[in-house]
């Protein structure tokens, strides 16, 4: 699907200036700055970044899970189909955790309840949300787990969890998910416990799945391999915010934040020739209790200037469909648009 | 003469339920300054024959000749000095390094145990870190003031200590993050280039693999079910296995990834306890005919120096056109 008919659309969920904060003896740590997205229907975004970059705490934000303390909400907004998830009480946010956004996580093996067996907790899953009986929500519950491509599903559903391989785990979680066919389902890493061949599978099922279904999909990764196979945008974080925000084809053609062009040359590809050396981003994310002043990349950034170490670089519209925070970028940009004017 | 050649191995856990052969008739050669890269999903075998190779596993069956000295049944003492030449690199940045000593102790402990005075101990030491990107005031500090990068940089410079000759690397990256891997790739290749040493590069990641590998051996249940160099195997894959490792590895090139008919192998990895006979592939193998369920498919070799554990020729093959033929026979 293209961009652009995805932005005509009203978002489904519109994340405004959203702030996580840690707070542990050593302060406070902003663990997610000032973050603003939004998802339509139909809608696959990819949330990319390194360990620590707030990917994570970012979904749990949004499914208001985070583990509090450390971690609490200090700012901003969640609007989801015209509400704001950040001010509801734990009672109305659990009527739509699982039925109108739903989550799976990196490790199936512990999101399951190893003594439980699969087919009641797709059963308990159901009838949280429905009014059906137990007949019928076993009958749904056979028919999900085939829609997610279980052999032999209704064997399957007296099946506990360590009778299943992990992509099996993945497919009942993913089941167990769709259950009440949410609006939005947040993925975080889905498949980087997979191994390749069932990392494929895993990713063509939720590519079907959300064709059928329309609900919008938030996929939170840092292999750009999986965001090149799956998603329709892409936002970049590192250090807690958002750095740059595109199209995905786009994205990977012209990257313009020196982060982004970073994490593309690092990454090992077929097409780039054997020999040639991967692009290393000197240095390490800094640790959000020594965010330097000015642009957090600074220290690792080859186009750095005296601008991006006192100033913190906002996100700017520099191309069509795409926001940058980046000075240097907006230097270039803004020269090969006087270039082109002349 | 290969530097290290390994003949027929074997390896095999006893588990309550059985027997699990996880190394079978495995045989390859890896000559001086080369690396090879060994790629297969988890449980295939390829952590196992690192050990087994290494001889922290062992082994039931089979000949590991390191210099053209037979290691496999050598004692104790001579084990030791043999073990100067191969050195071994984990995965687990974290695991891998002992919490209570400083980075100096850690790293010097190959030279300690290989009979080094403390003060050529020094000197080497500040001298490995140099090598691998840490200032020399590291060798006072504990693993828990490095980030993961860093560690396996101090993993690299222990295993670098005795100038081994060749080094086992068991999923050296898999644990970094992507711009660290590529640090510690660029910096495994340096080494390489300035050292000569060779490389047995185990990964999942096939891209990585491909990245820094001459050569590939492919797993699949215990068994190496294709072999040959790295780009010509990337470029024409000639195992069903190897053919659908490719096709299931993501591409970094959203339009390519969209473009591209991706035939995604259905099921999934049968019981080491208990392998179908015949070939271990047949299971999810679109070409499997009644031979193959019978019948276990040599190792034999191809054009080129290319081994392949497959009944059929289908590296001259379209899938399409092989399943077609397939189906008529």
């Amino acid at each position: 699907m293209g961009a652009e008919i995805a932005e005509a659309r009203t978002p489904i969920l519109s994340i405004e200036q959203l702030e996580v904060s840690l707070f542990t003896r050593g302060g406070v740590l902003p663990a997610v700055d000032g973050l603003s997205l939004t998802v339509a229907a139909g809608e696959t975004l990819a949330i990319v970044g390194e360990s620590g970059c707030g990917k994570s705490l970012t979904a749990l934000a949004i499914m208001r899970l985070l583990p509090e303390p450390p971690a609490r909400i200090v700012g901003g907004a969640v609007r989801f189909m015209g509400r704001d998830l950040v001010s509801l009480s734990e009672r109305q946010m659990q009527r739509v955790r699982g039925k109108d956004i739903s989550m799976i996580f990196q490790d199936p093996m512990t999101s399951l309840n190893p003594v439980v067996t699969v087919g009641d907790q797709l059963i308990e899953a159901i009838r949280r949300h429905t009014d059906v009986s137990y007949k019928e929500a076993n009958n749904r519950a056979v028919e999900l787990l085939r829609q997610v491509r279980i052999p032999d599903a209704e064997r399957r559903l007296g099946d506990f969890p360590h009778q299943m391989s992990g992509g099996m785990s993945q497919r009942v979680m993913i089941a167990m998910a769709i259950a009440c066919g949410p609006k939005l389902l947040i993925a975080d890493e889905p498949t980087t416990a997979l191994d390749v061949t069932i990392q494929a599978q895993i990713i063509e099922l939720m590519k079907e799945l959300q064709a059928s279904s329309g609900m919008g999909l938030i996929i939170i990764t840092h292999d750009l391999g999986v965001v090149a196979e799956i998603a329709d945008r892409v936002a970049v974080m590192y250090a807690g915010r958002k750095v740059e925000d595109a199209p995905v084809a786009s994205l990977f053609e012209r990257p313009v934040h020196r982060y982004t062009r970073g994490l593309l040359g690092a990454t090992p590809s077929a097409h780039r020739r054997r020999g040639s050396r991967l692009v290393e981003i000197a240095g390490s994310v800094p640790a959000l209790a020594d965010l330097p002043a000015g642009c957090a990349f600074q220290n690792r950034c080859a186009d750095v200037f005296d601008r991006c170490r006192v100033e913190r670089p906002q996100l700017r519209p520099l191309l069509p469909h795409r926001t940058v925070a980046c000075f240097a970028a907006e230097k270039e940009l803004s020269r090969d648009a006087a270039v082109i004017g002349a | 003469m290969p530097l290290l050649s390994v003949l027929s191995l074997c390896v095999q856990y006893q588990s309550a339920q059985g027997v699990v052969r996880a190394v079978n008739d495995v045989s390859f050669d890896l000559e001086a300054g080369e690396t090879l890269g060994l790629v297969g999903e988890s449980g295939c075998g390829k952590s196992t024959l690192g050990k087994a190779i290494m001889r922290l596993l062992p082994s039931c069956d089979g000949r590991v000749f390191l210099d053209g000295d037979d290691i496999t049944g050598m004692q104790p003492g001579a084990l030791k000095a043999a073990r100067k030449s191969m050195q071994m690199i984990f995965q687990d940045p974290y695991g891998s390094l002992n919490p209570r000593h400083d980075v100096g102790t850690i790293v010097g402990q190959p030279l300690s145990v290989a009979g080094w005075s403390r003060r050529d101990i020094r000197d080497r030491v500040t001298e490995l870190l140099e090598q691998v990107g840490l200032p020399a005031e590291a060798m006072r500090r504990y693993p828990h003031e490095f980030s993961g990068g860093q560690r396996q940089r101090i993993g690299i410079a222990r295993a670098l200590a005795l100038s081994p000759k060749v080094i086992i690397c068991d999923e050296p990256v898999s644990a970094l993050d992507v711009s660290v891997r590529a640090q510690v790739i660029n910096l495994l290749e340096d080494l390489q280039q300035k050292t000569g040493v060779a490389y047995l590069f185990i990964s999942h990641d096939l891209s990585v693999v491909e990245h820094i590998s001459d050569h590939l051996i492919v797993m699949y249940l215990g068994r190496i079910v294709e072999s040959g160099r790295s780009e010509e195997i990337w470029d024409r894959p000639a195992h069903p296995y190897t053919q659908a490792l490719l096709a299931a590895a993501p591409v970094a090139d959203p339009r390519l990834a969209r473009s591209r008919v991706r035939s995604v192998l259905q099921g999934e990895l049968p019981s080491p306890l208990n392998p179908p006979p015949g070939c271990s592939f047949n299971t999810r193998c679109p070409y499997a005919r009644e031979r193959c369920r019978q019948e276990q498919p040599l190792l034999r070799s191809v054009s080129g120096g290319r081994r392949v554990a497959c009944h059929y020729d289908l590296m001259e093959q379209q899938p399409a056109a092989s399943y077609a033929a397939a189906a008529a026979n």
